[in-house]
């Protein structure tokens, strides 16, 4: 199989594209989560001191923050399976057609 | 009482200067605790078994000696990486914190978690593709390789030898803590330790003792928060409740505080963590010991689920500290302060829950950990400059396998001694920027030639040489003018540049200085760069160039 191949088969530009897609939107979901937290912070720290229910101690900065937290972790577990299924079968394919 | 406010005070606003990921503030020494040395003595004579055993299975190929021979699967190089991505200073650090005040050690915490899914989603599998040993392998692929190599390498020591030293200078401080070791005495046993692991044992024994210890401080974490929930029923709502009522500030530590002040410098800050992460040349290095890119992404998320439970159980262990430990007399010296500062109630916390066996066991980690992170800063030095400096850029290529392994244990040796040189030196001095200045360099300088080579084809060796050589100077130079150096180190008064950290400016010059002179670049040698560019991507998605290794551990 050879390189030149690989590039002009018309599933690899749909490959390339829809990998950088997936990257670039989970990369900016997550960074615009953490910019919107701190600025949050920054500017209506209030905010994050309201408990979530009338007689609880734990405030919503907590749950926020937890969910940041997970969030990171949610967004790997989309793109690791998204990547393993879809991006990995057209891959195959690819191979398989320039074999 | 005032005494433990104004440390607690002195503590937190020192955080405040670069949230570091060092150990600041007051220590003192602590009585031997045999238990904890034991435990200690335990996990040394492990380590070094590994390294023999290690050394034995081979580290005369330069795949074997960097990368492990690239057969480890997924799920151990996601331990060794969440490993290398929780110092002990993290540890005990962040759940200081949260002991002193509260909600804001979590937004500490958010800040070095969220960079890491980061590496994943923009570099990950191009990196595993398309390098060997070293990031640099990456650019090089299309790009010069000499001055590629010559700005890689560079980029790489300054920052593992910053890196090195916030650890070092760390871990001596803990160990005199802990263990009531000098200071110098515990520079040097880390540090010829750390020596041994890389130059007999290369990345295999490297990884190992990396994810002994993830395992270690990971169950350590577990088992203090089981222990910290059944105090209160497993509610953590009873948990915050007698937090709040025991702690000086009340209600107030479940809502953010003083930490983001400024949003410049939380945002410059915000820069460096998010996308620095992606430019640690010993986390990208980790990339190279798996066989292809599926493992690779198995690798990132064993490693973010491992850092996420590590992380949420901090804020746990921190609220379990204020709750359990503040009210208990026993842990405060004659004029109320807490016993060695707000670094130990870490182990005071161990102490409380489970007596002198689980404070030895999390004392024994918390060594464990300095030095497993030491060693993945080490290894990732050593090849630098061996493989990049030594091996591609002074030999030209010429040098056999033996010979780039031989110069890369005597680099690892040379990374010792500097580090345990610069460890002593800089006891007393004022690190607190050093971590903040790492990220910003990672940021600044490696990530966006990785980014660029990766998904952009005009981007030109002296677009990329001469942008990246931008974000390491303004780094290094904006930092020496912020006030953690200007003002707090040097004393030279009111600081020039008044931010922390660097990444908002550096960051974007870093990029804008590649676009604009890879655009100008009008050499034959750009053209024939971007001309490689669809080769290169080929290699990148389909992964061709990697030769495929039977999994062998």
């Amino acid at each position: 199989m050879n390189a030149k191949r690989v590039a002009s088969h018309p599933l690899f530009r749909r490959l390339a594209f829809e990998r950088r897609c997936l990257g670039v939107t989970l990369a900016g979901v997550t960074a615009a989560a953490y910019f919107g937290y701190i600025l949050t912070i920054a500017f209506r720290p209030t905010l994050r001191g309201v408990p979530i229910a009338q007689d609880s101690v734990i405030t919503w900065g907590v749950v926020v923050g937890l969910g940041l937290l997970c969030l990171g972790f949610l967004l790997t577990v989309l793109y690791v399976l998204i990547a393993n299924t879809r991006l990995e079968n057209l891959r195959r394919r690819i191979l398989e057609d320039t074999q | 009482m005032m005494r433990v406010i104004l440390s607690a005070l002195a503590f937190i606003l020192s955080m405040d200067v670069a949230w570091s990921d060092t150990l600041i503030g007051p220590t003192s020494r602590q009585q031997l605790n045999p238990i904890a040395i034991i435990m200690f003595l335990g996990f040394v004579a492990l380590s070094l078994a590994i390294t023999f055993w290690a050394a034995r299975r081979g580290t005369k190929t330069a795949s074997d000696f960097y990368a492990a021979g690239g057969g480890l699967s997924g799920f151990q190089n996601g331990l060794a990486i969440a490993g290398d991505y929780t110092s002990a200073a993290t540890f005990l650090g962040v759940t200081a914190l949260v002991y002193t005040s509260g909600y804001d050690g979590m937004i500490y915490a958010i800040g070095f978690l969220v960079g890491f899914p980061m590496i994943l989603f923009l570099i990950a599998e191009p990196l595993r593709n398309l390098g060997r040993y070293t990031f640099a392998d990456v650019a090089a692929s299309r790009l010069s390789e000499v001055p590629i190599r010559v700005v890689a390498g560079i980029n790489t020591l300054v920052i593992v030898v910053f890196y090195l030293i916030a650890q070092m200078v760390g871990a001596g401080k803990l160990i005199e803590l802990l263990f009531g070791l000098p200071y110098y005495v515990a520079e040097i046993i880390v540090g010829l330790l750390m020596m041994f692991y890389v130059a007999v044992g290369g990345m295999l024994a490297t990884t190992w003792v990396q994810m002994i210890k993830a395992v270690l401080l990971l169950s350590g974490c577990v088992i203090m928060s089981i222990l910290i929930l059944s105090h209160f029923g497993f509610s953590l709502e009873t948990m915050f409740r007698q937090a709040v009522s025991v702690h000086p500030k009340g209600v107030s530590i479940m809502s953010p505080g003083g930490l983001v002040k400024d949003p410049i410098s939380a945002i410059s800050l915000g820069i460096a963590l998010i996308f620095g992460t992606a430019g640690l040349p010993h986390i990208l290095m980790r990339f190279f010991t798996v066989g292809d890119a599926r493992e690779a992404r198995q690798s990132v998320l064993v490693a973010t689920g491992f850092i996420t439970v590590f992380y949420s159980l901090l804020f746990v262990l921190g609220f379990g500290a204020i709750a359990l430990v503040s009210g208990d007399p026993a842990y405060r010296d004659a004029s109320g302060a807490l016993i060695g500062g707000a670094n130990m109630v870490a182990l005071h916390l161990a102490d409380h829950l489970g007596g002198a066996v689980l404070l030895g066991f999390i004392s024994a980690v918390a060594f464990a950990t300095i030095l497993a992170v030491v060693s993945g800063l080490t290894i990732a030095g050593a090849s630098a400059a061996s493989h990049d400096l030594y091996a591609r850029v002074f030999r030209k290529g010429q040098a056999t396998e033996r010979e780039e392994v031989r110069a890369s244990k005597m680099a690892a040796v040379g990374l010792g001694v500097v580090a345990m040189a610069l460890g002593i030196l800089f006891e007393n001095q004022n690190i607190a920027f050093m971590v903040g200045l790492v990220f910003a360099v990672a940021a600044s300088a490696n990530f966006p030639i990785i980014l660029l080579s990766v998904v952009w084809r005009g981007l030109t060796t002296r677009g990329a040489v001469i942008g990246s050589m931008t974000g390491l100077l303004s780094s290094l130079v904006l930092v020496a003018m912020s006030p953690g150096v200007w003002t707090a180190t040097f004393k030279f008064g009111p600081a020039p540049f008044p931010y922390d950290n660097p990444a908002l400016f550096s960051l974007p010059l870093a990029f804008f200085t590649c676009w604009f002179i890879s655009r100008s670049d009008r050499s034959a040698a750009a053209s024939a760069a971007r001309d490689a560019f669809d080769a290169q991507s080929v290699a990148a998605e389909i992964g061709l160039a990697v030769s495929k290794t039977p999994m062998i551990h």
